[in-house]
């Protein structure tokens, strides 16, 4: 059956009606040189039996290498009870709320969600989710520059040591509002980003100042310091957080004398699958003052006529349905499905079930770390603490060792050597509670002999 | 029913008011009708103090149960007080439009002379009320995505 409803009737009619003679006329308007055409890389349509036989041979045929990879999105144990409830009908076809009122389950969900998150940050509202991390933090900076009345210049400190796709992908969307994003060192030493490193930045006009906790190479940053100082200097603390970190390390609220402004990150951890990178979603969760800068959904509580309590979307007038081009913001879809399943993920585990995973990543990355550093030409970084990801280098090229770790089939880790070459060969890996004792010496055992 | 347009204003075609007080400063508000088509008013994002504004720029933003509407500074000039109790009661603007409800101060040296005066601003209001009947779907917006 076609999904499409025009019938080729209907479509002659309507281009008649707009004067234009075909289809293809309503796209002369895209360069040429911008349109792909024909697709020849695509076979022809192979129906649902041929391809599912095509597929189960090819899944037969992967590799399923043990999974030392991080770098943003992590692999977890996911209660098998979580995508099961998620996949009922009632969650999974209501991907949003048209008629968000007559939606009270999935309101309630969304609700249970911001919840959840505010009590995971430290901070009084969380909107119901966005994209993904990455988009997030472009929404954070975006709301950080709107908040701050006081600072003229759109300048935003990011560090160096903050998640490159994310900057990249923050870059692209806040560019072209004129806001600039400006580079901070990480200390060479430690691999996180010193107090010391703002200094020439102290006294000038900038909006917000990024404080990635733990950083893009696992390590933790002094946040309560970073905090104040960004305060001092009459701007706002944005904290780009990994969400399981938050069951062990200080939330985001109450970083320094007064807590972070804004908080977000992606959410995958809680509850999304790998997935070849995606869906996953972001999250965005800032200080009570700051709420109407707040990009995106926000589900409240209320009572009905008859004083009953309800859920309703709230704090609706800047989105863009009402404000259009002037909204807070354009692209602040949210990302319903991932979030039953966080809200689902986190009310399985519960605080404590969250901790033992968070603490359980942290044991199983330094016990990886100690066998990797034991191998010899293989050394760690940088000498601060970590959460559950750590940086070493090695004696040979980064994608080359990887190669051939994948071929003993181990998942290494991520190639900094891109992002970072000053680094040289180095290598970011990461532990979660899903690999065990005898994942790590079979690691250990398959570097020592490829390096 | 109609709205309050006092004679001893100036108007403007986004449904600002401005009075002309001493030494060039001027007062600033929304018409009645402007607060009667945006409905109970929640929050309102007044400009700071000291910013320079010129004519038609979006200073500050009135946000009520329905819509976010930007207000536009009727003159070029600079902003010299704002209506600090609208923080608190932003209702004011829905309970006194004229008094009350003012938002900003500016101090300019043009004139109102550029402004509409109560008959011109009548007619651009009740031609906005005869559009009227779309105005609901601020009430019920449809979502997209």
């Amino acid at each position: 059956m076609p999904f499409i409803p025009h019938t080729s009737a209907d479509v002659q009619a309507m281009l008649a009606a707009i004067g234009v003679s075909d289809l293809e006329a309503l796209f002369d308007e895209i360069p040429p040189a911008l349109r792909v055409g024909q697709l020849p890389a695509l076979p022809e349509a192979l129906n649902e039996l041929q391809i599912g036989r095509l597929m189960e041979t090819r899944a037969a045929d992967l590799p399923r290498p043990a999974c030392f990879l991080g770098a943003g999105a992590y692999e977890h144990h996911i209660p098998a009870a979580v995508w099961e409830i998620v996949g009922r009908g009632e969650f999974y076809s209501a991907y949003t709320p048209y008629q968000p009122e007559a939606s009270q389950g999935t309101l309630q969900v969304l609700y249970e969600y911001q919840s959840m998150m505010a009590g995971l940050t430290g901070v009084a509202v969380s909107n119901a989710s966005l994209y993904d991390g990455a988009s997030a933090l472009a929404e954070a900076l975006l709301m950080a520059v709107r908040a701050n009345r006081k600072s003229k210049s759109k300048r935003i400190l990011v560090p160096r040591a903050s998640h490159p796709l994310y900057r990249r992908t923050a870059r692209a969307i806040v560019h072209n509002q004129g806001i600039e994003l400006v580079e901070v060192p990480y200390d060479p030493a430690g691999g996180h980003t010193p107090v010391e490193a703002l200094a020439p930045h102290a006294g000038q006009d900038f909006a917000a100042l990024v404080i990635a906790q733990p950083n893009f190479f696992g390590v933790l940053e002094e946040v309560d310091a970073l905090t104040d100082w960004t305060h001092r200097n009459g701007a706002l603390a944005v904290a780009a957080v990994n969400p399981t970190a938050l069951a062990i390390l200080k939330p985001p609220g109450e970083w320094g004398e007064t807590g972070a402004d804004i908080v977000c990150g992606d959410g995958q951890p809680l509850g999304a699958p790998l997935s070849s990178g995606g869906p996953y979603f972001g999250f965005l969760c800032c200080r009570q003052e700051l709420v109407r800068q707040m990009p995106g959904r926000l589900v409240g509580r209320t009572v009905d006529l008859d004083g009953k309590p309800g859920f309703t979307l709230t704090l609706q007038a800047r989105e863009q349905h009402i404000r259009r081009s002037k909204a807070t913001s354009n692209i602040c879809t949210n990302q319903g499905l991932m979030v039953t399943a966080a809200t689902l993920y986190l009310s399985l585990l519960g605080p404590r079930g969250l901790e033992q995973v968070a603490a359980t990543c942290h044991a199983h990355t330094r016990a990886l770390v100690e066998r990797l550093a034991g191998v010899p030409g293989v050394s760690r970084a940088f000498d601060r603490p970590m959460f559950h990801e750590a940086v070493l280098k090695l004696p040979r090229p980064t994608g080359e060792v990887l190669e051939k770790l994948l071929a003993r089939g181990i998942l290494g880790g991520f190639d900094l050597s891109a992002d970072y070459p000053e680094l040289g060969h180095a290598l970011l890996v990461c532990a979660t509670e899903t690999r065990d004792e005898a994942d790590l010496k079979r690691y250990a055992a398959a570097l020592a002999v490829v390096v | 029913m109609s709205s309050i347009i006092p004679a001893d204003l100036r108007y403007t075609e986004s449904h600002e008011w401005a009075r002309a007080g001493d030494d060039g400063i001027v007062v600033v508000g929304i018409t009645d009708h402007a607060q009667r088509l945006l409905g109970d008013l929640v929050f309102v994002e007044i400009p700071e103090v000291g910013r320079v504004v010129t004519a038609a720029e979006g200073c500050a933003v009135v946000e009520s149960v329905k819509a976010a509407s930007d207000v536009y500074s009727p003159l070029d000039g600079v902003i010299v007080e704002v209506n600090e109790a609208l923080a608190d009661n932003p209702e004011l603007i829905n309970q006194d439009p004229y008094g009350e409800g003012w938002i900003f101060r500016i101090k300019t040296t043009s004139t109102l002379d550029g402004l509409l005066d109560p008959a011109a601003y009548e007619a651009v209001a009740a031609a906005d009320e005869d559009e009227d009947e779309d105005a609901g779907t601020l009430a019920n917006p449809k979502l997209v995505d």
